[in-house]
């Protein structure tokens, strides 16, 4: 008898713990269902046809799936003067992003190396300046850079856009790869110096293959910011030079006439993708990366 | 033969820390050096000091007859093992071992052989295709046995190595490592906070406090004839009994007085030291204080003494009382009479006893 009635308010408790849960999951879904809304938008819009987008209902499903604006944002929108879609800036964002993420990794794996495990008299004070950088605003920059990059003669070209991005980045990836040096038993220095490794070797051999998780995570951050960078990809690029942002940003506004809002929404999504290809392939990683601290031996 | 290692006025500071204060030390080929103290005393960063992973501050140190001083680590013909074993995460064990000689440019066939020589020596064949991560304690640390041992150095720096393991396997790795030292004859050093591993395994013992070396000798000098009280008390478990006591001379040698709470004072009759001042601090082992039926030298004395706690401890029994003010433990046998709160016919040794003064700590007889 004494189990039965211990046992009453339990269940009580139990039922009141699943229809909570349930609410949960269901303003949880609402949230996602609103957060979604914007995407769901911009795929239809850019599916349809300009008259069913005149005459039909914004969340409506297309009638008729058509992709002749994706046809036309990728290789026939018109950006001011020229119609040749996004493709030509595309392909320039993936010129100044592959060596821009490239280049600031491998900088800021070795800055962290150096900072995390090298102690040397005043390591700190770099280390501190260095994050500083990460907090400079970008405006503040635009003037001294340009007239750095004309004094050094890639004012407007990809490898300025490159070298901006670069300089840009190190702040950041050398903070990630400090960080995630700095768990990493300073003895492991130790035994390699006894074994009669360098300092690059210490970092090829030992260091850099424990990277892998923070590199992930590094890697996602750079490709993101310098894919979706437009102010310096205004600023910095000339007229063949411009990132895909940039493109965008001219297709969207330079058109004169009916807006054709399928082709925007085409460009757009297509300006996305990458950044989104990025982060579905590695995410899984750059969770792991960004909370595994130590490396146990 | 020359000293393999020798240390002469080694000075190290951070800033205007002091962290090591004059150290001379010097070993032959063939000794195994245990720097032993309490942690912060500075051990870790001798040894560091030894590798040339540390600069030093002032001073010398000669490896195998060379001044080393100024070489970097990897030119000192030294292998270390370390703490926290400090194995290659993403190499495997044989990989591991085999790492020194290839940035060294080994051939592959001189690597392979030492590989497995040195794998059979140490059982870990089974284990060389794996990872560090996949192995156990026990395992990693012969892992990073193994990777000092291919090397063939002059000299083994040894920082701690046992410290993560737990009782077990450390009193078997102990036995081990003293195995290899017979069997290789190499010259190691070995830092701990043990005193037991200290004991146990060294040749020569150096025990350090605050930088400061406070005592050097083979483990029976530092056992028996502690150079001051911070020695007397650190090496020996449990440890030396340390007693004040008054020393009066007498025409048979020394009268030793001990106060106690409640009755007269044990007096003991020392015939083999005089001239010790008046007030003197007793250092007896608690071994030395026995089952009166145990002993029968000469120097032995029996006093009756008022036991407080009987803690059996298997093979010995251990009986504590308060004489001069402190705890006294005595070494009893298994099968000792002794009951808390009676009294308890006890002799003490005082062939084998130390004198200590009060002000200074240091060793007196």
């Amino acid at each position: 008898m004494t189990d039965l009635s211990m046992s009453r308010p339990q269940g009580q408790s139990r039922t009141g713990k699943i229809i909570l849960r349930w609410v949960l999951y269901l303003a949880l879904g609402l949230f996602a269902l609103f957060y979604l809304m914007p995407l769901f938008v911009m795929i239809t819009t850019s599916l349809k046809s300009l008259e069913e987008i005149r005459t039909g209902d914004l969340i409506a499903l297309p009638r008729e799936v058509t992709f002749d604006a994706w046809r036309t944002a990728w290789s026939g929108a018109c950006t001011g003067v020229q119609c040749e879609g996004v493709r030509p800036y595309f392909w320039n964002s993936v010129l100044i992003a592959i060596p821009g993420v490239a280049i600031s990794t491998l900088l800021g794996a070795m800055n962290g190396y150096v900072v995390a495990q090298w102690q040397f008299r005043g390591a700190n004070v770099i280390f501190s300046l260095m994050l500083f950088g990460c907090f400079i605003p970008f405006q503040v920059v635009l003037l001294p850079m340009a007239r750095m990059l004309g004094i050094m003669g890639i004012a407007g070209t990809i490898p300025g856009l490159i070298f901006v991005h670069v300089i840009y980045g190190i702040g950041f990836t050398t903070l990630f790869f400090r960080n995630y040096y700095v768990s990493i038993p300073s003895e492991l220095t130790k035994a390699a110096k006894v074994d009669g490794a360098g300092f690059f070797r210490i970092f090829w051999s030992i260091f850099l293959p424990l990277s892998l998780p923070i590199i992930v995570v590094t890697v996602i951050w750079q490709f993101t910011q310098i894919w979706n960078d437009f102010l310096f990809g205004v600023s910095f690029s000339q007229a063949g030079t411009q990132p895909v942002t940039v493109a965008l940003n001219n297709i969207v506004n330079s058109t004169t006439g009916v807006k054709e809002y399928n082709v925007d929404m085409a460009a757009a999504i297509i300006a996305a993708l990458p950044t989104l290809f990025v982060y579905v392939v590695a995410g899984k990683y750059f969770i792991r990366g960004l909370t595994a601290g130590s490396v146990k031996g | 033969m020359s000293p393999i290692l020798e240390i002469t006025n080694l000075f190290k500071s951070y800033g205007s820390t002091e962290i090591l204060k004059d150290i001379n030390v010097s070993i032959e080929p063939g000794d195994f050096l245990v720097l032993v103290g309490p942690s912060g005393c500075g051990k870790s960063t001798l040894l560091n000091c030894i590798a040339g992973l540390e600069p030093i501050t002032g001073g010398s140190i000669r490896i195998g007859g060379k001044d080393m001083t100024e070489v970097s680590p990897k030119d000192r013909d030294i292998a270390m093992v370390f703490q926290s074993y400090a194995l290659y995460p993403t190499m495997t064990v044989a990989k591991n071992i085999t790492f020194g000689m290839k940035v060294r440019g080994v051939d592959q066939a001189t690597q392979a052989r030492k590989l497995a020589q040195v794998a059979a020596q140490l059982q870990i064949e089974p284990l060389l295709n794996r990872r560090p991560g996949q192995l156990s304690g026990g395992q990693r640390q012969r892992v990073a046995m193994g990777r000092a041992l291919v090397r063939d150095p002059k000299l083994f720096l040894f920082d701690e190595p046992l410290s993560n393991l737990d009782a077990k396997l450390r009193v078997e790795m102990r036995t081990e490592i003293k195995a290899l030292h017979h069997k290789l004859g190499a010259s190691m050093v070995y830092v701990t906070h043990d005193q037991i591993e200290a004991m146990t395994l060294a040749t020569k013992i150096v025990v350090m406090k605050g930088g400061v070396i406070q005592q050097i000798g083979s483990p029976s000098e530092i056992y028996n004839r502690p150079a001051n009280l911070f020695v007397a008390d650190f090496m020996g478990s449990p440890a030396m009994n340390l007693i004040p006591a008054k020393a009066h001379r007498a025409a048979d040698g020394t009268r030793i007085e001990i106060a106690r709470k409640s009755g007269d004072p044990i007096v003991l009759t020392d015939t083999n030291n005089r001239d010790l001042p008046e007030d003197v601090i007793l250092g007896v082992r608690p071994e030395d204080i026995a089952d009166p039926d145990l002993r029968g030298s000469e120097d032995t004395q029996a006093a009756e003494c008022l036991i407080d706690i009987v803690e059996p401890a298997g093979a010995d029994t251990f009986a504590v009382m308060q004489l001069g003010g402190k705890h006294v433990t005595a070494r009893l046998h298994s099968e000792t009479t002794a009951r808390p709160g009676e009294q308890k016919r006890l002799s003490f040794d005082l062939g084998k006893v130390s004198y200590f003064a009060p002000e200074t700590g240091l060793r007196l007889n």
